[in-house]
């Protein structure tokens, strides 16, 4: 075995520049399939991290215009959204997280002692916390005794805190937003871009008080727990209709909801990844396999190159099978080899990218799964043993007669 | 050991070409013997058939009918397998041409066949030199092929046939490349082997080479004329 592999090294180091040249087809065809994997996971990290900011279940309704007359009304009525319509959504089966939200000025100045800075502020239902998915880190959600007796009070993110608080305990302490006062009662976070961590929460009812704006909502947004697309389609079906009795609109109009169907989005972006993932994964092999056509060509050329020298072996007692493994060895430890560094410079790669890439928005942590690396390893060696097969045939072929024809 | 009083035996061995439609009769009937510890040489024309009939001894190709033993072993319809294993363990081959493997060294050289009979590289090493020595060549173990004379390369390659203690030396026009005088320090190193014992069959088309084996046997037109 030492001595087949000494053997082997032999032959390899006497025609160098031909082992380089293929050794470096193979490196550079895995150290591409390692980056665009690695760039590919990449890309779907921070994708999933924008996706993280919001419940992937959720449906969006937001109010339209009519596009359809119904009953006798024209075209281009404004539908709005109430709290009536909040507690018909509650009552609909599939319907299982359910807020409302009233949309308010961009940005209120709001003051803590002598500090104050704009933020804006989101009028919600408590179930809100889940379609945003809001991490609660201190103090307490909104709550349905807030919504039902209008208080004043007020969840804050993180950059809140740390702009009107500093170090000090918020949770329990008063601010001023715009001419009111509101109590803290708890921050929280959110895995979302950095706008949403400088959000503030208040009751619904509350902000509909504040602003006269009786009983208006905005919009209205509702998770479908683990509903397939096809299911949610169903739920948004049941809901549309609930809505078109009670608001008085076709329910085959298409524009008077504006909606956003993120299972169905969610599903889509997965399918373009699996795409872009398929893509990756074809050119990256396409790479590969031609490094591999490479080995074996020059596997050939060795062959042809040695057919006296292969015939002198078979006259000396060498077997079939010590020629064919030799040379598929030969094969598999180029291949191997040359695969092996291949995966250590896209690693390497990929960690240098990581770190100058931090602050990137497009990519988060570019990265290969090992156990696709071990995989790939494991190809390299059947690639090889292919990449040798052919050459080997022939060297086995090669009569013992040759050697004695000068 | 029993020691055979033969150690080629052919009994009307047939071989024949295909040409085409045509198929050229090469062999016809060969009967031949040679003894043990004996030192005999072929001849005939180009065409004649001597090529086949030592590719047919070396078991580098096989025959149609007939049978051929080689130390009291049929050799007839192996596989590839066992012919290499026939090959290493019963003959010893000296070409024309040498037929070193021009990348290694004098001593690699001899040793190959033992690495085929998977003996340790120690072993290999000291058996090699053994045999170098014994051909007078242990200064240039360590030299390849180019920087060898012709005489000295047909050495080499005699070291390697005799390194793996063969039944049989099969020699090709080994004095073919070689010229008179190195033709003839050849012939007296053979004759000193075959004194030590060993059978060898000397493939030539010179008649003062063949005059130094004990017997020649002609071949024309595929059939043995004298022998």
């Amino acid at each position: 075995m030492i001595d087949s592999l000494l053997e082997i090294l032999e032959n390899l180091k006497r025609h160098r520049v031909r082992t380089l040249l293929t050794a470096l087809s193979v490196a550079w065809g895995v150290l591409m399939l390692v980056v665009l994997l690695g760039f590919g996971n990449g890309l779907q990290n921070s994708f999933q991290t924008k996706f993280a900011d919001d419940a992937t279940n959720s449906i969006w309704l937001h109010r339209g215009k009519t596009a359809l007359p119904f009953a006798g009304m024209k075209i281009g009525r404004t539908i709005d959204f109430t709290n009536q319509d909040y507690d018909l959504l509650r009552t609909i089966p599939g319907v299982d997280k359910l807020t409302g939200r009233y949309y308010m000025r961009d940005e209120y100045a709001v003051k803590y002692k002598n500090k104050s800075s704009g933020f804006s502020v989101r009028a919600v239902h408590p179930d809100h916390r889940y379609l945003e998915k809001t991490i609660m880190l201190e103090g307490r959600y909104i709550n349905e005794f807030d919504i039902k007796q209008k208080r004043k009070v007020a969840v804050i993110g993180p950059v809140v805190v740390d702009i009107l608080f500093g170090e000090e305990d918020a949770v329990g302490k008063n601010i001023m937003i715009g001419n009111s006062v509101y109590r803290v009662i708890g921050l929280f976070t959110d895995e979302g871009n950095q706008s949403e961590q400088k959000k503030i929460f208040i009751p619904i009812t509350t902000a509909q008080q504040a602003l006269n704006a009786g009983d208006t909502l905005h919009a209205l947004l509702f998770t479908v727990g683990d509903a397939t697309v096809e299911e949610s389609k169903v739920i948004f079906k049941r809901v549309k209709s609930a809505l078109a009795k009670v608001k008085k609109f076709d329910p085959n109009d298409k524009k008077v909801l504006r909606t956003r169907n993120n299972v169905e989005d969610f599903q889509q972006i997965m399918k373009i990844f699996d795409l872009i993932k398929f893509v990756i994964w074809m050119v990256g092999l396409g790479t590969l396999v031609s490094g591999v056509v490479g080995v074996s060509n020059i596997m050939i050329i060795n062959v042809a190159e040695r057919r006296k020298e292969i015939g002198i072996r078979k006259a000396l007692g060498a077997t079939p099978w010590s020629i064919v493994s030799a040379i598929v060895l030969e094969a598999v430890l180029l291949t191997a080899t040359a695969g092996y560094l291949g995966i250590l410079g896209g690693i390497g790669i990929l960690e240098l990218a990581g770190v100058l890439l931090e602050q990137a928005d497009h990519i988060k942590d570019p990265q290969v799964d090992i156990r696709i690396v071990l995989g790939a390893t494991g190809l390299l060696v059947l690639f090889g043993t292919l990449a040798g097969y052919i050459p080997a045939y022939r060297a086995a072929k090669i009569p013992p007669i040759e050697a004695l024809r000068a | 050991m029993l020691r055979l009083r033969f150690m080629l035996e052919l009994e009307a061995v047939n071989k024949s070409y295909a040409m085409g439609k045509n198929s050229l009769h090469v062999l016809k009937d060969v009967n031949l013997n040679v003894e043990n510890g004996e030192f005999v040489s072929i001849m005939g024309s180009s065409g004649s058939g001597k090529s086949t009939l030592l590719n047919i001894l070396g078991i580098l190709d096989q025959y149609d009918s007939g049978t051929y033993r080689l130390n009291g072993t049929l050799i007839k319809n192996l596989g590839e397998r066992k012919a290499a294993n026939y090959r290493n363990q019963f003959l010893g081959f000296v070409f024309q041409s040498f037929n070193l493997i021009p990348y290694k060294t004098a001593v690699e050289n001899v040793a190959l066949p033992l690495f085929y009979q998977g003996a340790k590289r120690k072993i290999r090493q000291k058996k090699a030199l053994e045999l170098l020595e014994k051909v007078g060549l242990l200064d240039w173990a360590e030299h390849t092929p180019s920087e060898m004379s012709g005489g000295q390369k047909q050495r080499v390659a005699l070291a390697r046939a005799l390194v793996a203690s063969p039944k049989l030396i099969l020699a090709d026009e080994p004095t073919g490349a070689l010229d008179t005088e190195t033709s003839h320090m050849l012939m007296t190193l053979l004759r000193s082997i075959n004194n030590e014992g060993m059978t060898i069959v000397l493939v030539t088309h010179e008649d003062d080479i063949a005059a130094k084996t004990d017997r020649t046997i002609r071949l024309l037109d595929g059939q043995i004329q004298s022998q």
